[in-house]
């Protein structure tokens, strides 16, 4: 167990590293002036030079890598481009949106998903395929047309839910779920699906072992089978699953929390592109990593806990 | 988004590679896909050619105007007619899943190749370098990209495709790693052909399938990160048409005309689907192709019903099987059982005695109710205490369950849910067939590992199945067994996976229980030493019938059936020391295989013309002695002993 998370912490530095080492390296490679192309065509001058000292490019690039890395180290990630101010400010006030919706997500995916495969596994027949048929049109929706269209329903034709806009938890928990609702929907389909197809997978492996075999025998009760012998077993690969899903809806906020406006990580990694505001991006891509190996950690202790032989090991 | 792990296909073999594209063509879901991403592709290749408007021009005349016969998909909210933007606009979504896709074949294709191939610290570094790109937040990259490369779709797709590579990097480089092993690619390495050839020639050949349908999965998922980048105006800048930018436009006035998100939507959704489904169906016929070839079935033939003047199942047994018949599901059932019958008396051990594949596991699933999901009873009777529970449902079937009849298994570590302690396991058993729950049923759970003789059984009873011997975990799945004291205990072959004094063990503790309980037991094995130690009768099964039925002392001295006599033979025990083990010639027939006449002909030295002509009936010997010989006065006479 120890030596699974050592493994999974040795190997998140140079994640950080190899998402960092990239922008810089391609910065440097990408052919013309960065500065102009940041500013536009008619940047004057006097603007490119004064951005050029502001991003340093009259260094070479691995020094001002060598620059970056050594402010990560203290917490300073830079300042924007577009607006000043620090990055890390700017994004610790919107990290918590993006957490809540993707822990929302993650939620849902593992509970809601694991529920339509068990369910389709155990009955089989037709209902199997009606949630075969919905897996498939959840993978091929893409999220952000879906939240559009959940805008549309349950917004604005029924008005359930606020359309936009987010509510912290501390300032009133009611509001903070309900402006979570439609976004956490869009986001999870993908994950409900991926999630639900393992379950099955997973259940249908396990009904046809000797041990749920020996139960039912000896006359345990089909519901504690299923509840407890069948979900504990089916759960273990679905965790693994639940890690690749977390990664996935962190990119998707960058789709979905525009269209709801969520104050979130995503939505600003949308604006800092359109602005060419790469100190930002390095630092939401920072910020997504240390989240990624964050669950990554999560998955695993939950892996270790599930599975006996791993916790003992 | 990324790309979820698929399990490596299994590998197909060599010859069965080709006419893959031909095998997809002809499966209905394939040739549907395929003709869909066919058209699709021709579509907007030539938009320019074929498309009813120009993309950009506006017909302000005809604004939001829906379908109609001018505009078949309706006008965005400048008049532009929408079919127009969404073939126009296929051309970069294409472009881009082929840009990525490509990107990706390039990298993973030599990288995994060489990893699988040569092994070593190569395979090392690059699936280190793979796990780690695993967890890269893709997208973020992808906007760094699109900010450096001013909005470059292009370069965002190359980046898409390098950092997507691990998954197929992976798939590939299993591959490669079997195909290594493979006699043919050592035989070609031995006649002097260069690494890179052998590569190229042999390896890269077996992973054909597995790229296509990685591929095919990934330009899915590509699709929908292209469209969201461009819905994100992150791509081509407006006013051209992209699909991402029709959602993105409908978004905008969906207040007012709902339609306009259709079209994109579905557009970009029935191909993110073609693709996907693509993968499936290549997957699909893979396996297919790789499955063997399925055996010949030849027409159903059951033997007649056996038991000769005891057609009616014995009122005072406890239990009592009658032309019991076991046949799969489907449209070719396939008959496994076929008119099985023997009789257990309360108290008594009855040996079920056969090869594997005669059938014995089946009629002791049969007996529990625990078919397996594809298989049912087609006719005869089951009849336990007096009462038939051949088709009782599964809820009836509980209520004997645990209380009055039980089973231990095989594998015993397979019998235990590896997620729980051992006292957990039997509590459970014990809150089913005691109405039991917490404390007592746990002080209950420790009672029964005491009676299985268990030593410390508090200590046991904390542990998980895996910490535990094979021998002890047998005691655990008997204490389940005997929990709710079964007048019957089903035990298939119980100790076949343990140590031979272990054996010895577990036998001599379910006889002590059995007389303790006065249980009987149908005792599924294979080994007549176990028969010898602890069986009252034998029950003889071959090819899905019953072929001899004796009580145990007759058999060893005087078997009543060809077969019988064989497995005695062919059994160690009666072999001395230097002398060859007489087996069995041949093998127990598939149920597909089954002859008319007798089903042990072709494997017997007695068998004559007459003995494959039709079914053979059960003959009544003696007293407690059935035999499905027609030469069984022959083989009693003792001409044929040997």
């Amino acid at each position: 167990m120890l030596k699974l998370l050592a493994h999974r912490v040795a190997l998140s530095i140079p994640l950080v590293l190899l998402v960092s080492v990239v922008v810089f390296a391609l910065e440097s490679l990408v052919p013309g002036d960065p500065a102009r192309t940041i500013l536009g065509e008619n940047a004057t001058p006097e603007g490119i030079a004064a951005l050029h000292q502001q991003m340093g490019l009259d260094q070479p690039w691995l020094e001002r890598y060598w620059h970056w890395l050594s402010g990560l180290f203290h917490g300073d990630l830079g300042a924007s481009l577009f607006t000043g101010d620090a990055v890390t400010s700017e994004l610790n006030a919107r990290l918590g949106v993006t957490v809540s919706l993707v822990l929302c997500c993650v939620l849902v995916s593992a509970v809601a998903g694991t529920a339509l495969g068990m369910f389709s596994a155990i009955r089989g027949g037709p209902a199997a395929r009606v949630v075969d048929v919905l897996s498939l049109t959840g993978l091929a929706l893409p999220n952000f047309w879906v939240a559009i269209v959940l805008v549309a329903l349950f917004a604005v034709k029924i008005r359930l839910f606020p359309a936009t806009g987010y509510v912290p938890l501390a300032e009133s928990p009611g509001h903070w779920l309900r402006s979570l609702v439609l976004p956490v929907i869009a986001l999870s389909l993908f994950g409900v699906t991926a999630v639900a197809k393992q379950a099955r997978d997973a259940t249908l492996e396990v009904q046809d072992t000797d041990y749920i075999r020996v139960l039912r025998g000896n006359g345990v009760a089909e519901s504690r089978i299923v509840l407890k012998h069948m979900l504990r077993n089916a759960a273990i690969p679905v965790v693994t699953v639940l890690g690749v899903v977390a990664v996935s809806m962190l990119s998707g906020t960058v789709f979905v929390e525009g269209v709801f406006v969520l104050p979130g990580l995503g939505s600003l990694a949308t604006q800092a592109t359109t602005d060419h505001d790469l100190p930002v991006i390095l630092g939401i891509g920072v910020y997504f990593t240390v989240v990624v190996i964050i669950l990554n950690l999560l998955v695993d202790l939950a892996y270790g806990m599930l599975n006996p032989k791993v916790r003992a090991s | 988004m990324t790309t979820l792990p698929e399990p490596a296909p299994r590998p197909a073999a060599n010859a069965a590679n080709t006419g893959l594209v031909r095998s997809v063509l002809r499966s209905p879901r394939g040739a549907i896909v395929v003709a869909f991403l066919v058209v699709l592709i021709l579509a907007c290749a030539l938009a320019p050619l074929i498309a009813p408007y120009d993309p950009l021009a506006q017909h302000l005349s005809a604004v939001r105007s829906g379908p109609s016969g001018g505009y078949w998909l309706g006008t965005d909210s400048l008049g532009r007619d929408l079919l127009s933007r969404l073939l126009h606009g296929g051309r970069s979504s294409l472009l881009g899943v082929l840009e990525a896709v490509v990107t990706l074949l390039i990298v993973a294709l030599p990288t995994g190749l060489l990893a699988g191939y040569l092994g070593g610290t190569f395979d090392r570094i690059a699936m280190r370098v793979a796990e780690v790109v695993m967890s890269v937040p893709v997208v973020i990259i992808l906007l760094a990209v699109l900010s450096i490369f001013n909005h470059s779709m292009t370069s965002a797709m190359i980046a898409f495709g390098v950092l997507g590579s691990s998954g197929l990097m992976r798939v590939i480089r299993g591959a490669a790693l079997t195909a290594r092993e493979e006699l043919y690619v050592t035989a070609a390495e031995l006649m002097g052909l260069s690494r890179l050839q052998v590569v190229v020639r042999h390896v890269l050949p077996r992973c054909r399938g597995a790229i296509i349908i990685q591929a095919s999965l990934f330009a899915a998922v590509t699709l929908g990160v292209q469209t969201g980048l461009t819905f994100l105006s992150l791509g081509p800048p407006p006013p051209a048409a992209t699909w991402g930018g029709m959602v993105a436009d409908a978004a905008s006035v969906f207040n007012q005309d709902a339609w306009m998100l259709v079209p994109p939507g579905a557009t970009i959704a029935l191909t993110v689907l073609a693709f996907g489904l693509l993968g499936d169906v290549v997957r699909d016929v893979s396996a297919e192709k790789y499955a063997a070839a399925p055996a010949s079935r030849r027409k159903r033939r059951t033997g007649t019903p056996e038991t000769a003047g005891r057609p009616e199942p014995a009122t005072d047994m406890l239990l009592s099987v009658r032309d019991l018949s076991v046949a799969t599901d489907g449209e070719r059932p396939l008959t496994l059982l076929d008119a099985v019958g023997f009789d257990i008396a309360a108290g008594e051990t009855v040996g079920l005695v056969g090869e594997s594949g005669s059938g014995k596991t089946m009629t002791a699933r049969a007996v529990i109710g625990l078919l397996p999901g594809n298989c049912q009873i087609t006719s005869g009777r089951v009849v336990f205490d007096g009462s038939p529970v051949q088709d009782l449902d599964q809820r009836a079937f509980r209520k004997l369950r645990g209380r009055r009849i039980a089973m231990i298994s095989q594998e015993p570590m397979a019998a235990l849910d590896p997620s729980f302690r051992i006292g957990s396991l039997v509590a459970e058993v014990v809150r089913a067939v005691d109405g039991i729950k917490g404390k007592a049923a746990h002080a209950r759970a420790i009672e029964l590992l005491r009676m299985v003789e268990i030593p410390d059984p508090e200590a046991v009873a904390r542990r998980f199945p895996h910490q535990i011997s094979g021998g002890m975990a047998q005691r655990v799945a008997i204490a389940m067994a005997i929990a709710g004291r079964p007048e019957l205990l089903i035990a298939d072959e119980p100790t076949t996976a343990l140590d031979v004094t272990v054996q010895a063990e577990i036998l001599d503790l379910l006889r002590s229980l059995q007389q303790q309980n006065n249980m009987a037991i149908l005792l599924v094995t294979h080994d007549w030493g176990v028969v010898a130690d602890v069986c009252t009768k034998v029950v003889v099964m071959y090819a899905g019938q019953v072929v001899e039925t004796a009580p145990a002392g007759a058999v060893f001295d005087r078997p009543a059936h060809p077969y019988t006599r064989a497995l005695l033979l062919s059994s160690p025990e009666n072999t001395h020391i230097g002398e060859r083990i007489q087996a069995i010639p041949g093998s127990v027939p598939t149920p597909q295989r089954w002859p008319a006449g007798c089903r042990f002909a072709s494997r017997c030295d007695l068998a004559q013309p007459g003995c494959t002509e039709g079914a053979i009936p059960v003959k009544d010997i003696s007293e407690g002695r059935l035999s499905r010989c027609l030469r069984v006065d022959t083989l009693l006479g003792g001409e044929a002993r040997r």
